[in-house]
């Protein structure tokens, strides 16, 4: 059996900046295998710009700036593989175990001290979301779309509307656009949209699409292909209002209504999931509840940018290295707290801190669940307030963080909290 | 030529009867107007080999129900297709419903099933640990199964054509006329004749038996369901039902041979093209299956779908016999629940008629009962796939990674019997995006593979056929 020290599921941005950063913390025996037919992920297809703004100071397109990471895993002779497939992940007690499968090996196993997981996430697709109708041709989740237009040259329709307001929809209400469809409308189910600012001023405002804000498509029409949508205003509970419905006339409906981490290896290796993220619950430096199995990227918790994927892989990358230079075990722990949210913090990213004797600060990355004006983020440790920070907006289609010094963790708190307050 | 017999219809019931005739020295083809088989009521109902305690005793249903079901463990094997014998219950709530789980005991006894008891409701929850507190009692039966509708479907249509059987799709009939010792059947544009003709076409079986001469009446019945991801398949073990009421049939909750779970089927008179879900239809069904459990986790459904039953006006009971006006027709009509379960026991009926109707059966000694499908690859074990892959490296490259589903098989199932053309044909023979990402990451590849097999551009390729096309051009 084939031994490396770190297995990097997933060649995409966040498998490529952790198998770099492991790299140049000194470990070399890697491994990264990508199910694709190259290295890039996601990024080959979002052939937009906006990438790298935060990690090159430069506005690269999705494919530039996998190109950047490729260059150096290929500059560091990182080994990686494509069209591979891994089909499950081990945690046996005589250390990691990785089954995959190619062509060219067939069904082949791997050992390995640390693995970090970084598989991306997948679109919710028609059937998730329940929409009454037929079933015919011309609906896509958006993604898929991209893919037919960008990778393949290919128009999947000419006629468009768009449910959700997610990035990747309204990506591509501009691109199907600029290549001569009609973008008739984007309907987006909560009175707010889940993408960016400026993704909504870019690509919708600047061509005149209109978003729709609580509405959603009641209905598919057609029998072949799709014919039009039923789009309808709903209520506080989201009940479609009959009254307030119209037809829209369509030959594609293309779908932007959420990301869900793919995570069905991590699941079946038995390790801890956060309801809420669909990832791995993890601690600071991204370990999951399994020591030496790390996870970052899309497959953890769904970011807005690929700037943050990569500055998360790469402390997962360097502390996978530093496991596997401890000699694969974990790093002394003092105490372990949970991460309390409140004030209406859905979720946080780490979801646990283990206090060490020694501890660095630490950036808690959290998501809220509505639109909220004028508050402040505050960091409690113990009940006590140790830190806060004025907000004059905070929306659910945005990532935040608070940080929570090396001072505070120091004290060795039996509680950290972070709370928004009005 | 002149083809022995015509089978018009490629649903189960049509495939396994042809796959039955070509046991013998006969020249068969089956006339199908979608652009694959396995399209109607075959494609989406339950999925369930039920017991045969439901029928009243006496009826056709009753008899060919317990045959067919007594039948599908070896036929399922033959055809390398998925069945499994999980069993059910029939849940009651309250006295009423109490008296009539015993009422349907009784008349499982007079059906002859076997494998019947009545149990309290606490013995019910110990069984199925997610049922209801407000279960009183239910009916066990162990002979009954779950089985997949459409692979039994396109197994039989496949081995049928293996051993010989001709299968024409997008033919729809448009007229019959009998001319001396043979029938000409035509879609308007093609003629194809044969001396017996099997009318086997589900939802439009009245509209051919027009045709022949005979007046019937059948009416769609929507049936709605929502499938869950396979994390939720292991809920419960055996087929959930409940007492059918005034207000309904109720809904079932039932595992798939595949893993995942299904709920449904609402009940409600439609139009014969009218294959839409409804928001109430969603509604109901979702608020009837918590009754029976409250465990179902609706997040975790994946996709929700509706299927059209054929019910006859004329009669509630399935109506098999030679056609009163055209003697060498067989007309198979309302084959509605048990339909499924009943197949493989209609099929032997129908060659049993046309036999004493004058068809002469002279055995195939050349005959194979048994197929190989295209969707096993997974379950191989790791010397048994290295070994495929050795051979053919397609085998290597998995395209459907939410059903893990190779290029193998997806090349396998567009060059092996029946043909698959189109994507929605690739999905019922590989599961190629069934799973929860429903074709979002393999549907790309997959239309890339079938125009590439069929020597067609990309922008040719359907979801199911007709005007259903994926692509409507190239880019700028």
């Amino acid at each position: 059996m084939l031994s490396y020290d770190l297995v990097i599921v997933g060649g995409g941005p966040a498998g490529m900046a952790a198998a770099v950063s492991a790299h140049d913390n000194g470990t070399e025996n890697i491994l990264i295998i990508e199910r694709d037919d190259s290295l890039g992920g996601i990024l080959r297809q979002c052939i937009h710009n906006g990438f790298g703004l935060h990690r090159f100071g430069e506005e690269l397109t999705g494919p530039e700036y996998a190109a950047r990471y490729r260059k150096m895993v290929m500059e560091r002779n990182i080994p990686f593989v494509c069209n591979t497939m891994v089909l499950s992940i081990e945690d046996t007690d005589n250390g990691k175990v990785v089954t995959a499968m190619n062509s060219d090996r067939g069904v082949f196993t791997l050992d390995a001290q640390a693995i970090v997981l970084a598989m991306g996430c997948r679109e919710r697709p028609r059937g998730a979301l329940n929409i009454p109708g037929t079933r015919p041709a011309g609906i896509y989740t958006a993604g898929t779309a991209q893919r037919y237009v960008n990778i393949k040259g290919m128009m999947p329709g000419k006629n468009i509307v768009i449910l959700g307001s997610g990035d990747i929809g309204l990506i591509m209400a501009r691109r199907m656009t600029l290549e001569g469809a009609n973008v008739k409308a984007v309907c987006e189910l909560m009175p707010y949209s889940g993408g960016l600012n400026r993704n909504i001023v870019q690509c919708l405002k600047d061509f005149n699409i209109p978003l729709l804000l609580s509405h959603t498509v009641a209905q598919i029409h057609g029998n072949e292909r799709v014919t039009g949508v039923t789009i309808a205003e709903v209520d506080e509970k989201f009940r479609v209002i009959p009254e307030k419905s119209q037809y829209i006339e369509c030959d594609t409906l293309l779908l932007s209504c959420g990301l869900l981490p793919e995570n069905e290896l991590t699941q079946a290796a038995g390790i801890d999931l956060d309801m809420i993220t669909g990832g791995a619950s993890v601690n600071q430096n991204r370990q999951t509840s399994k020591n030496g199995i790390f996870s970052a990227g899309n497959v953890l918790h769904v970011h807005d940018l690929v700037d943050y994927v990569s500055e998360e892989a790469e402390l997962a990358g360097r502390s996978a290295s530093e496991y596997i230079k401890r000699g694969a075990v974990d790093k002394k722990i003092v105490k372990t707290v949970s991460v309390g949210k409140a004030g209406g913090i859905r979720y946080t990213v780490p979801q646990r801190i283990d206090i060490y004797d020694e501890n660095d600060d630490v950036k808690v990355y959290f998501r809220v669940g509505a639109v909220m004006n004028d508050v402040t983020l505050t960091v409690k440790a113990d009940g006590e307030v140790v830190s806060g920070q004025k907000k004059r907006k905070m929306a659910p289609g945005e990532m935040e963080y608070a940080v929570v010094k090396k001072a505070v963790l120091d004290t060795m708190p039996d509680a950290i909290d972070i709370e928004i307050v009005k | 030529m002149i083809f022995d017999v015509a089978v018009i219809g490629g649903g189960v019931v049509g495939g396994l009867t042809a796959r039955e005739l070509t046991r013998y020295k006969l020249s068969v083809i089956i006339l199908e107007k979608a652009d694959d088989v396995a399209g109607g009521a075959s494609r989406a109902n339950s999925a369930i080999v039920h017991g045969g305690f439901d029928p009243l005793p006496g009826t056709l249903k009753a008899k060919l129900n317990a045959k067919g079901t007594a039948m599908m463990a070896k036929l399922a094997e033959e055809l390398d297709v998925h069945y499994r014998n999980n069993g059910s219950m029939v849940l009651a709530f309250g006295d009423e419903q109490d008296e009539k789980v015993r009422e349907l005991y009784d008349r499982g006894i007079k059906n002859g099933i076997p494998g019947l008891s009545v149990i309290s409701g606490d013995e019910a929850r110990r069984l199925e640990p997610a049922l209801s507190d407000t279960v009183t009692s239910a009916l066990l039966c162990t002979s009954s199964g779950i089985v997949c509708p459409y692979d039994l479907n396109i197994a039989a249509v496949g081995n049928a054509m293996d051993n010989g059987a001709q299968l024409k799709c997008n033919f729809e009939v448009t007229d019959i006329k009998s001319v001396g010792d043979h029938y000409v059947i035509t879609n308007g544009q093609e003629r194809v004749e044969a001396r017996y003709i099997v009318n086997a076409a589900g939802l439009y079986c009245d509209t051919i038996a027009a045709m022949l001469g005979d007046k019937y009446t059948i009416t769609a019945k929507k049936g709605e369901y929502m499938l869950f991801d396979r994390s939720e398949g292991d809920m419960v073990d055996r087929t959930i039902f409940q007492v059918p009421t005034k207000a309904g049939k109720g809904i079932l909750i039932t595992p798939t041979v595949d893993g995942n779970l299904l709920i449904g089927p609402t009940s409600e008179k439609t139009d014969k093209d009218d294959c839409s879900t409804t928001l109430d239809g969603l509604d109901l069904t979702k608020a009837t299956a918590l009754k029976s459990s409250g465990k179902l986790n609706f997040r975790k459904i994946i996709t929700s779908f509706c299927g059209l039953r054929s019910a006859c006006e004329e009669s509630e009971d399935f109506i098999i016999r030679m056609s009163d006006n055209s003697p060498r027709c067989l007309e198979l009509i309302g084959i509605d629940s048990p339909g499924l379960s009943s197949s493989p026991a209609i099929a032997l009926y129908a060659v049993e008629l046309l036999s004493e109707a004058g068809l002469v059966l002279e055995r195939n000694e050349e005959f194979v009962p048994t197929r190989v499908s295209a969707r096993r690859f997974e379950k191989l074990s790791a010397d048994e796939k290295n070994a495929i892959i050795a051979k053919d490296p397609a085998f290597g490259h998995l395209v459907c990674r939410c059903e893990t589903i190779t290029e193998g098989e997806i090349l396998q199932a567009i060059r092996q019997n029946p043909p698959a053309r189109s994507l929605d044909a690739v999905k019922r023979r590989t599961r190629a995006g069934m799973g929860r990402c429903q074709g979002g990451f393999c549907s790309p590849f997959v239309t890339e593979l079938i125009a590439k097999e069929l020597g067609i551009p990309e922008t040719d390729v359907t979801k199911f056929g007709g005007n259903s096309k994926l692509l409507v051009g190239k880019t700028k």
